[in-house]
């Protein structure tokens, strides 16, 4: 009986790999390789959609390649993160949108904290999915945007060696002359929009400085549970 | 669904012990801000109903879940799996009919007839391969189609998360499910049994990244439910909702200059 909605809820399994590799593809992951040093230049000048294709592909390749980060290696993982990671994707907007009203009541230290922390513990969370993603493949679907759109919605679909393909989109915004990823979907779930109401609650209850303990807290606890497996 | 008496009987064995099990420990603890989503008026009672289906879940159907997936080896799990996927098509069909999308129907149509003569009665799912594209469509979402907005998200116990144009959904797909037409009763039963662990046995991953990522669980699933559903009716492409709350802060703090409010506009 529970058939429908768990079938719908099924695919969650899938939006775990999936969403492991739309936050690598955010982090930016360039594959190590002779590319490395000037791909960041090169990568941001392209239009939004190439610049998908060309992280996401990386991610994959570095992934596929790399037996620690397949095995969840988190200081790996991290060092990746902080390393590739600010050219390509803009956490800041990202958990201001996932913050809402308290964003505008916030210090910009406690909104620095509150990205940092969101960051860390999107980092953390998804990392365990990365093993699986060991065999997928990307696609990109059809790209519909003005030239002159300063926001833009690039969709494609990752395809594992068996199973159902799985619907990943990316928000970009441009900003100067670059675009940065702001949000990702994985089949039809956005990410902001999914954390917005506890974000909220959070603030309601107990203010910014609430909602920055419960990321930290969370992602302590997180942390600890880590380093004992 | 149609029971039989033994089965009814089993059934209320079942329920009633599930009843226990929720009834020691305490409802769930309710924030303030509860009901205070336009999304979901209901939210205290989904609440308790949601931590009352977490109780029987922990107690009852994972332990059983986890046993299948740790004992039956994985090419097995994944033909049962597909065998249900294929049994699915068929309600596919006919809602992809309703929707008004004929050439859907006939994809799954033909995926059906593929899947159980080449593939083997759907163990494998050469359909798919052939580059016939899986669709997952049910009557709540052919309402939704038709036009009907959610309405309140509502969690069922035992079923989960539901609204209730889904919930109708729900019981309409009862009827077009082929699994209620197996007799004798006792195989049905134990189809429906097998198809409800292999779900849940597929819910593990998911279930741990839930368990870090959320901040608070019952919030995350509803919110991806909710979002899942609306991007299902538009298979993949729902409009984009704007937030109101999302004005970007382009202007500096410093620019008390710019008065956005035109008088008697």
């Amino acid at each position: 009986m529970k058939s429908v909605s768990i079938r719908n809820m099924g695919k969650m399994k899938h939006l775990v790999a999936v969403l492991a590799v739309a936050l690598f593809t955010i982090a930016g992951a360039q594959a190590q390789g002779t590319a490395a040093a000037n791909a960041p230049a090169s990568v941001t000048a392209q239009s939004p959609d190439a610049l998908v294709l060309t992280l996401s592909n990386d991610v994959l390749d570095a992934i596929k390649k790399d037996k620690t980060l397949q095995s969840g290696d988190l200081t790996r993982l991290n060092a990746l993160v902080d390393e590739k990671i600010l050219p390509y994707v803009n956490f800041e907007k990202m958990t201001q949108l996932a913050v809402g009203r308290g964003w505008r009541q916030a210090s910009p230290e406690q909104r620095q904290r509150l990205t940092k922390e969101f960051r860390a513990l999107l980092v953390r969370t998804y990392s365990g999915a990365v093993s699986t993603v060991k065999d997928h493949q990307v696609q990109m679907r059809p790209f519909r945007a003005q030239p002159t759109d300063t926001d833009v919605l690039v969709r494609t679909q990752v395809v594992p060696s068996r199973g159902d393909a799985i619907q990943l989109d990316y928000r970009l915004e441009k900003s100067d002359a670059s675009w940065k990823i702001y949000d990702v979907s994985v089949l039809g779930v956005w990410l902001v929009e999914n954390y917005k109401s506890q974000f909220a609650s959070e603030v309601t209850q107990n203010g910014v400085d609430g909602l920055i303990k419960a990321l930290t807290d969370r992602n302590r606890q997180l942390e600890t549970a880590t380093r004992k497996s | 669904m149609r029971l039989g008496h033994a089965s009814m009987m089993r059934f209320l064995r079942v329920t009633a012990l599930a009843a226990v099990v929720a009834l020691t420990g305490a409802c769930a603890t309710i924030p303030p801000t509860a009901g205070s989503n336009p999304v979901d008026p209901l939210e205290r009672y989904n609440r308790h109903v949601s931590e009352f289906n977490d109780r029987v879940d922990r107690a009852l159907l994972k332990p059983v879940a986890q046993a299948y997936a740790d004992y039956v080896p994985s090419p097995v799990r994944e033909c049962v799996g597909n065998i249900f996927s294929n049994i699915a098509d068929v309600p596919n069909a006919l809602n992809n009919l309703l929707q008004g999308k004929p050439a859907a129907a006939v994809s799954d149509i033909c995926r059906v007839v593929i899947n159980t003569t080449v593939g083997v009665l759907g163990c494998f799912d050469v359909a798919s391969k052939a580059g016939l594209e899986k669709s997952e469509e049910d009557f709540g979402q052919t309402l939704g189609r038709w036009g009907s907005g959610p309405g309140p998200y509502f969690v069922w116990p035992f079923l989960g998360p539901s609204t209730i144009r889904d919930s109708v959904g729900r019981v309409v797909g009862f009827y077009t499910d082929p699994l209620d037409y197996v007799d004798p009763v006792r195989t049905r039963n134990s189809l429906w049994a097998t198809r409800l662990i292999d779900t849940r046995a597929s819910l593990f991953p998911a279930e741990k990244v839930i368990e870090g990522a959320a901040l608070d669980k019952y919030q995350f699933i509803r919110d991806a439910y909710l979002q899942r559903r609306r991007s299902l009716i538009y298979d993949g492409n729902p409009p984009r909702e704007r937030d109101p709350e999302d004005e970007p802060e382009q202007k500096p703090a410093s620019a008390p200059d710019q008065p956005n409010a035109v008088p008697g506009r």
